[in-house]
């Protein structure tokens, strides 16, 4: 099965590239653009029974390696 | 008496380290050490005094900095080592790696200005309570050199209170004077933070390069005093 977690900086937590992604965004016209995250995705393929156990595993790796908690948060999901 | 040994230092390499000669020639150079380099794949410290975890790039600085060097097979014996007392210190990529390890609290993200500063600081010693400030005087000003993308210093609010509450923060940016200012901070990291240390205090990390300043010959050698005063905390140690 295929997992998505994705890793995005805290809110509170400066993130300077998505500081700047929205500000380049503005600039280009779109309107209200307001707080941007620029995060990482990572696809994953694992072995799981189920969806539910694929996404376990999502997030039990999120939570040891790919998301610090200090500075990130993160969300898991199947893909199928 | 065991006051004339040698130091001993073991400088960790993970792949991707660049500043790892660097440190073995300045503890060799200030204090006399017997350094010897580690690769990061071993699991034996060689029963070293002091742990250097050395500036680099460690694995690219792939998903963060530091994250992957975490799990180095090393990296059991310097948890080990640490947590049974032994003097870490941590530069630069090596203070990512400890902060990524849990040895020290906090993480470092990118620098607020977006860009890899490369330059000299000037950080003040605001904890003499470390191996490595205990012969430095609290408010000394240090000049020392930068070379780093992500030195963005960062913790929550309650572990902030902590830090400041056990006097864990050992060195902040500032201006040649001693004053912080937000110009004097290159990266933007929370309260000025340059380095921490750990609950224990045996452990210390810092974004500012102590090895790159350690000889007159290279224009300034105040980063041998943070060496200097880990000998000679050593050295109390054993006399003691």
């Amino acid at each position: 099965m295929k997992v998505q977690v994705t890793v995005v900086p805290k809110s509170g937590v400066l993130d300077p590239q998505g500081k700047a992604i929205a500000g380049a965004l503005t600039r280009l016209g779109f309107p209200g653009v307001g707080d941007v995250r620029a995060g990482k995705v990572f696809r994953v393929d694992v072995e799981a029974k189920d969806a539910e156990e694929a996404k376990a595993l999502a997030g039990q790796m999120a939570e040891k390696l790919l998301c610090n908690p200090v500075i990130e948060e993160f969300e898991a999901e199947v893909l199928g | 008496m065991s006051g004339a040994a040698r130091p001993r230092v073991s400088v960790v390499v993970f792949p991707g380290s660049n500043c790892d000669h660097d440190a073995v020639h300045a503890v060799e150079a200030t204090i006399d050490a017997d350094a010897r380099l580690v690769w990061h794949a071993g699991t034996d410290l060689g029963r070293p005094d002091l742990v250097v975890l050395p500036g680099g790039f460690s694995y690219g600085d792939y998903l963060r900095c530091g994250a992957l060097a975490r799990f180095s097979p090393v990296m059991d014996a310097v948890r080990e080592f640490a947590e049974k007392g032994g003097a870490v210190l941590g530069i630069c990529n090596g203070f990512q790696v400890l902060c990524e390890a849990g040895l020290l609290p906090g993480a470092l993200l990118l620098n607020s200005g977006q860009r890899f500063r490369c330059e000299d600081v000037f950080v003040r010693v605001e904890s003499t309570r470390t191996p490595f400030t205990s012969f430095l005087g609290k408010g000394d000003v240090l000049r020392l050199p930068i070379a780093h993308g992500d030195g963005n210093w960062r913790a929550e609010a309650a572990a902030f209170e902590e830090v400041k509450a056990n006097d864990q923060v050992v060195f902040r940016y500032c201006d040649v004077r001693g004053d912080s200012t937000p110009e004097a901070n290159p990266n933007g990291s929370l309260d000025d933070v340059a380095g921490v240390c750990n609950r224990g205090r045996n452990v210390v990390g810092l974004m500012p390069h102590p090895e790159r300043a350690s000889e007159a010959l290279l224009g300034n050698d105040a980063g041998a005093r943070i060496f200097r005063s880990f000998a000679a905390t050593l050295l109390g140690l054993k006399s003691a």
